[in-house]
């Protein structure tokens, strides 16, 4: 919210003047994704936190598989994720946001894949962890750099090579790109290519969180 | 027939051998006490058997199946009474059986008649929607007694279940893990280190120290053998008069170690 005010209504002038378009347009697709990177990778709080507490003990000696409480686990965060990010999405309209609204169930459903996706990423980090000291580390080291090096908030194509290559191989990037298929919005890959990408980490994550569910000891 | 089969159980923290080449049975419809002083290895062996911690080395049967080749059908058996807090605070009495129901596969027709039956049962049924968050220690320990009930398991393991519960509360359990024994057959395995309740309740006690297993029998059979008349200094010949408070925390902070590496 924050970063659409001040972004939104700093940058949006000079944006314009550049010849870009309007900004806010470009920038609410951004902002929507970047409130489900956030609230979906701090997801995985809540693994540690029921470590801690506890209740994770009573999920794991339960005779389930570990990918169904794993999966279990995700669907529930990312449904709060993609509220949020229909949240955002809502509080745009005020501000001058459109967008052909016959895609709007198209956008939620890649705002829930990206928060599935992210809230994966978040709960197989979770799992290895045991304190929530650790945690705000990897929102700074990892969850920041994503967000600002995928196009959420300005161009990222004409980056030098080297940064480049981080904006390539950056998730975040193709998920802000599909949703800018999603709600309009310039952008930069094929939504096949956005839509694979995703779906492949999805898979990915899926695999490695169950190894790593299996190995949790109480 | 045998409920629990364990032979050469070996836990390892680091340098630390928390529990050492433990060997013993429990036949079923047993009540079988773990009894040992702090840090023994009590809780470290429950584990093990409930499939939460991989031994080191050795072998475990419970209900008919070992546990490291099938957990699984291990997690089916089982019902474990928790030795710290593990229900969730911001769901109800009632959600939080639920919760249960629906992990352990009891058809959804059954479910609210059980879980109803079962809160009557630990006198919970008035506060059914409540949070369990605003409970007090007594009614928490309720909810998760019927919770380990709840899917009907052959074996029920308790680990330390009556610590910080006030007399009223520790009668309460122990009453009713005898009745469940008695009528439903089930076989029970808890761990403490209060004499009074493993010479009361248990049909056979194995004394623990330092990781090994001293001496195993009924409270009668161990009197006799270590020739002493009373069950407590039976265990006192046993285990020796120092204070083991700081093998508990040696333990603790060696686990800490691990978790961070890991």
């Amino acid at each position: 919210m924050l970063f659409l005010l001040a972004f939104g209504f700093g940058f949006g002038p000079v944006f314009e003047q550049a010849g870009a378009g309007n900004y806010m347009q470009y920038l609410i697709p951004g902002i929507v994704g970047m409130a489900v990177l956030f609230s979906s990778v701090m997801n995985g709080v809540s693994l540690i936190w029921d470590k801690n507490f506890g209740f994770l003990k009573e999920t794991l000696i339960a005779p389930v598989s570990r990918i169904s409480l794993l999966i279990g686990r995700c669907l529930g965060g990312a449904t709060t994720s993609t509220i949020q990010g229909m949240l955002v999405l809502l509080i745009s309209i005020p501000l001058g946001f459109t967008m052909n609204w016959l895609m709007l169930p198209v956008a939620v459903l890649s705002m829930f894949a990206l928060s599935f996706m992210f809230t994966l990423l978040g709960t197989t980090i979770a799992s290895r962890l045991d304190d929530m000291q650790t945690f705000p580390t990897i929102m700074n080291f990892l969850v920041m750099p994503m967000f600002f090096l995928s196009g959420a908030l300005f161009p990222v194509s004409n980056f030098p090579a080297a940064i480049r290559m981080v904006t390539i191989i950056n998730p975040m990037t193709y998920g802000v790109d599909m949703l800018k298929h999603a709600m309009g919005g310039a952008t930069e890959f094929p939504a096949l290519l956005d839509v694979s990408v995703i779906a492949v980490l999805i898979i990915a994550l899926s695999f490695i969180g169950t190894r790593f569910f299996s190995r949790l000891e109480a | 027939m045998t409920a629990i089969e364990v032979s050469n159980l070996t836990k390892k923290f680091g340098n630390l051998t928390a529990v050492d080449k433990v060997s013993f049975t429990v036949e079923k419809g047993e009540i079988f006490a773990f009894l040992g002083p702090n840090g023994a290895g009590k809780s470290t062996t429950i584990k093990m058997l409930t499939t939460m911690l991989s031994p080191t080395s050795g072998e475990m049967k419970v209900g008919g199946h070992v546990v490291s080749e099938n957990k699984s059908s291990v997690r089916e058996r089982i019902g474990v009474i928790f030795q710290d807090y593990s229900l969730d605070d911001d769901l109800t009495a009632y959600e939080n059986l639920y919760y249960h129901a629906m992990l352990y596969r009891v058809p959804k027709s059954e479910r609210k008649e059980k879980i109803e039956s079962l809160l009557k049962y630990v006198n919970l049924l008035d506060r059914k929607d409540d949070l369990v968050g605003k409970f007090s220690g007594g009614m928490k320990r309720r909810v998760e007694i019927a919770r380990g009930l709840l899917h009907s398991p052959e074996i029920l393991f308790l680990d330390e279940p009556t610590i910080g519960l006030d007399v009223q509360t520790r009668n309460f359990l122990w009453e009713h893990i005898r009745k469940i024994n008695r009528e439903k057959d089930m076989t029970i395995f808890f761990t403490t280190h209060n004499m009074e309740e493993a010479e009361k309740i248990a049909t056979k006690i194995a004394v623990i120290d330092k990781g090994r297993i001293i001496i195993t029998g009924t409270s009668k059979e161990i009197m006799k053998r270590t020739k002493t008349k009373s069950l407590e200094s039976a265990f006192l010949r046993l285990t020796g008069y120092d204070i083991r408070e700081e093998n508990v925390s040696a333990l603790e902070r060696l686990r800490n170690v691990r978790r961070m590496r890991r």
